[in-house]
């Protein structure tokens, strides 16, 4: 990808740090605390900001130690379109420590779309144990939803045609952090 | 970077980017399979059919427990005799077999080429894996001998992750008997060696094909100087055919005893190896011939690991040659 | 019978001449002459007249085998350019008798399109222990001048000697099939360093060479005539070379396939390509074509060997052995070794006419184009260009090892006792007409 596609910026580097900071607020209102907190980022981009998540909540809540409540989660094996794709490389899946029963699973990803992936997440996640509840944080949500799935926590609403691609940029897997629409036609 | 693979038919396949992509893959598997929950849901309603027309419990067993591990459906098929013989010509058992809407198809042969047919003849859509044939490959069995000892020289070095990413540049193996009749040889002389590993041939010359010299492969007829000249990490004991004996009009050695006398493996020669050098057989072991029990069940011994590691190959085999199978948007 | 005028066609001497058949022979050869009443006229411009090519090596498969009958294979012959074959005795029942041998001739003469010689078993039913009754197939109506075991090897060495001996009596020569069966057990293709990466078991080139040194020492000591049927490795040449410099009667053939292909061949795993004996390596394919050019090998033949799909759609090991070769053996020779210059169309017309002729004691046959002599000949155009598709070779089998393969060169005419087999590309159908 490299520097990525050519296209419209619609988050500048300050944009996104100023949303993941909110939304670490938030996902700390919302539980009253980080007690029960775990962070899971869906590779790829999910897991870097995961990890910027876990540093914003440990800076609020000092009791939060990242090591002991972040993790990612690979759902490639459980995608429903793996017919038609050319294999996927699989991420490996690290669950925190203490395990996931009885926790509130913060998802994160970087964009919400289809919904699709998170289904697959919430399948695999079903196969690590059994949280008390599952959220969903991610830094844009595009719309056009294929099935019954909504985010708790967002970055952005961005709406956007289908004709659209939105890409997330960040600095640890592309060198600089943006978001952009390019058009379908001037991505290929 | 992931392999893409249409079929795996041999060891040959594979160069040393897509070798390690698929031992990685297999790291990955092998990774869920400490898990709770072992089944995978990735290719749920696809079939897999295991097509042995040579007796293998065990690499049998080892595809049908990676293919449920993925919720793929398995048939196994072991159809009796060959095509020459009684029985229905391979080209039409694997029409039937293609009209059951089979995805994959494990075969496993006694004819060398069997699988490289299926995969080029135009009978069957299906994706074909070689489990084995003749004299020639047998690919997922190198896989699960690379994995192995890649995950032992990853620990070695201290290295998290069963050595994911890393090759097998500068490993030394022996591989030890019967190389003339061995797909196994075969597939894991191509495999290391394209992993980066030195590997050397010991047999009696009768038991050496022609033709080997150009191999990517050392060949030595004494084990002892094997062992001795390179120090090797490991060394794989390949199963030698009783039958191959001496008998009326020649056979490829004289006796069991001077066999195990020149080419046995024992506490003696294990003695003379590193501490940490690995003992490998592809399985089933005849003990006492090839290897002595002492050094089958020893602390060296990872025979009963490859069986583990052989799932979690297949497993990966599996998921890369069925995923992507119709087509579509790379 | 029509009467043909063929116009300026090269001679195999490089000249080129008119020629005028009629009434079944050459009626004259002349640069110029002018066309009779009646006859049909051919413009032969950049087509080379070769003498009927006799092929010593085909596999009719009749009576009794499959894919292939007489009639079927006689056509492919002549659409081949060949106006005789000698059919091996591999069929079922085996020709071991004169009654077997004379029914092949007589399908052979029914169908018309090249003269059939049979070939006689050496030992009764193939099975290398007694000699069949070669004299009473000798003296019967086919004939019988070539005897051959061809698909197994007459092992036993007093076996051997006993036939090259029996032979003598009315001219006839044994044609061997130089198999060492156990060197070659289970063997599947040539051993080398394609069969030890295939894992298919290794068919050694000395397997071969060893009958070979064998027979040639046998012929010399009781005076006999040897054939020594398709020769594939350079040490059998070398065999050959200091046989004939010793002065014994050998001649030796090598097939197209042998000239053309090799072990790499097999690497597809195409069972095509699985023949005996085996495709052998780039070294020998060099060595049999300097031979042949050299005239150490004597002839080529083309073991014409006619598979019904099943035999070959299988998996190598269980498929069957041979390939067929009467329709490219033309084009593959112009090839290998007019093209590259090894060889003269002179050396064609000896090595693919004359000396199989006189191997197998033909007469009216293979004789070079002369006036008064039988119209047996073929007229090959060396600038057609054709890819083979087996479906469309008038062999009944499809087992052609250069399917696909754009051929250089394409025989166009036939004639057969002064009768088109071939005119024009196309085969005539000879049903109603009686020969």
């Amino acid at each position: 990808m490299g520097q990525g596609p050519p296209g419209h910026i619609v988050m500048e580097a300050d944009d996104i740090t100023r949303a993941l900071t909110r939304v670490a607020h938030e996902i700390l209102e919302s539980n009253r605390g980080a007690a029960n907190l775990v962070l899971l980022g869906i590779p790829k981009r999910g897991v870097p900001l995961a990890e910027r998540l876990a540093s914003h909540i440990a800076e609020i809540e000092p009791g939060f130690v990242v090591e002991e409540r972040l993790g990612q989660l690979d759902i490639t094996m459980y995608r429903d379109d793996l017919r038609r794709l050319h294999p996927r490389p699989i991420n490996p899946t690290r669950i925190p420590p203490r395990g996931i029963d009885g926790t509130v699973v913060v998802l994160i990803d970087d964009v919400l779309y289809s919904g699709r992936t998170i289904r697959a997440a919430l399948d695999a996640l079903g196969d690590h144990g059994r949280p008390q509840a599952v959220q969903l944080a991610v830094l844009v949500d595009r719309g056009h939803r294929e099935l019954p799935i909504r985010a708790d926590f967002v970055g952005k609403n961005l709406p956007t045609s289908r004709e659209e691609r939105v890409s997330v940029l960040l600095q640890e897997t592309d060198d600089r952090d943006a978001v952009l629409i390019t058009r379908e036609e001037e991505a290929a | 970077m992931t392999a893409v693979l249409t079929h795996l038919l041999s060891a040959r396949d594979l160069d040393r980017s897509q070798a390690v992509a698929v031992l990685d893959t297999a790291a990955h598997m092998a990774e869920t399979q400490s898990r709770e929950i072992k089944k995978l849901p990735t290719l749920r309603g696809r079939t897999v059919v295991n097509l042995f027309y040579e007796d293998s419990t065990r690499t049998r067993i080892s595809f049908e427990t990676a293919a449920k591990r993925l919720s793929a459906d398995v048939l196994s098929f072991a159809p009796k005799g060959s095509s020459v013989s009684k029985g229905e010509s391979l080209k039409d058992t694997v029409l039937t077999l293609g009209a059951m809407g089979a995805d994959a198809i494990v075969i496993r042969h006694q004819a060398s080429g069997a699988a490289h047919l299926l995969a080029h003849s135009g009978w069957t859509e299906a994706r074909i894996i070689n489990a084995g044939d003749g004299l020639h490959q047998h690919p997922t069995q190198a896989l699960l001998d690379a994995f192995t000892l890649r995950r032992h020289r990853a620990h070695a070095k201290g290295m998290e992750g069963d050595g994911l990413g890393s090759d097998l540049e500068g490993a030394r193996v022996v591989i030890v008997g019967d190389v003339l009749h061995s797909r196994v040889a075969r597939a894991n002389v191509d495999l290391l060696t394209t992993l980066g590993a030195e590997v050397t041939l010991v047999a009696p010359p009768t038991l050496l094909p022609v033709g080997v010299e150009t191999w990517s492969a050392r060949t030595t007829y004494s084990l002892d100087e094997a062992i001795e000249e390179t120090d090797p990490d490991a060394v794989m004991m390949l199963r030698v055919q009783l039958e191959r004996m001496s008998r009326a009009g020649g056979g490829f050695f004289p006796s069991h005893a001077e066999y195990q006398r020149e080419y046995g493996l024992d506490t003696k020669r294990l003695g003379r190896m590193r501490p940490d050098a690995l003992v490998m057989h592809p399985g089933p072991m005849n003990r006492g011939l090839e290897i002595t029990s002492a050094a089958a069940d020893g602390q060296r011994s990872v025979v009963v690991e490859q069986v583990a590691n052989g799932v979690a190959v297949r497993m990966a085999v599996l998921y890369l040659v069925l995923t992507g199978a119709e087509g579509g948007p790379s | 019978m029509t009467s043909y005028l063929i116009k300026n066609a090269q001679l195999p001497t490089g000249e080129h001449q008119d020629l005028l058949l009629d009434n079944g022979s050459i009626h004259a050869i002349n640069p110029h002459i002018p066309p009779p009443k009646h006859a049909h006229t051919i413009d032969a411009d950049g087509l080379i007249a070769l003498p009927g090519l006799v092929d010593l090596h085909t596999h009719l498969r009749e009576p009794g085998g499959h894919g292939e009958t007489v009639l079927t294979g006689s056509r492919a012959a002549a659409a081949g350019g060949f106006t005789c074959v000698h059919a091996m005795a591999n069929t079922f029942p085996v020709q071991d008798r004169a009654g077997v041998v004379d029914q092949v001739h007589a399908l052979g003469e029914r169908a018309g399109y090249v003269e059939v010689r049979p070939v006689g078993a050496v030992s009764e039913g193939l099975e290398g222990e007694k000699l069949a009754g070669l004299a009473a197939m000798a003296r019967s109506a086919a004939a019988v001048r070539v005897f051959s075991d061809d698909g197994h090897c007459v092992f036993d060495p007093v076996l051997m000697r006993r036939a090259l001996e029996y032979t003598k009596a009315f001219d006839a020569v044994v044609a061997q099939h130089a198999q060492e069966p156990r060197l070659t057990e289970g063997s599947l293709m040539h051993e080398g360093v394609v069969s030890a990466e295939l894992g298919l078991t290794g068919w050694p080139a000395v397997a071969e060479e060893s009958i070979i040194a064998r027979d040639v020492l046998l012929a010399e000591h009781v005076g006999s005539r040897l054939h020594v049927c398709h020769v594939s490795t350079r040490g059998s040449v070398e065999i050959l070379r200091w046989a004939k410099s010793r002065g014994i009667d050998v001649t030796a053939e090598v097939t197209p396939h042998h000239l053309l292909l090799t072990d790499e061949c097999a690497r597809g795993y195409d069972p095509v390509f699985k023949v005996n004996p085996p495709l052998r390596s780039d070294d020998d394919v060099a060595a049999v074509r300097e031979a042949l050019a050299e005239g150490v090998i004597d002839i080529v033949a083309t073991d014409h060997a006619p598979h019904p799909t099943e035999a070959k759609e299988c998996e190598w090991a269980h498929a069957a052995f041979g390939m067929v070769g009467l329709e490219t053996a033309l084009p593959i020779v112009h090839e290998v070794m007019v093209t590259s210059g090894l060889m003269t169309w002179a050396d064609v017309a000896r090595t693919m006419a004359e000396l199989p002729a006189r191997i197998g004691r033909v007469t009216g046959q293979g004789a070079g184009l002369a006036p008064g002599g039988p119209a047996n000949l073929t007229l090959f155009d060396p600038a057609a260009r054709w890819v083979v598709d087996p479906t469309r070779l008038a062999t009944a089998s499809q087992n052609s090892p250069v399917r696909g393969r754009e051929m250089q060169g394409k025989t166009l005419w036939t004639f057969f006792r002064g009768v088109a087999t071939l005119a024009d590309g196309e085969l005539v159908d000879l049903g109603e007409e009686p020969s």
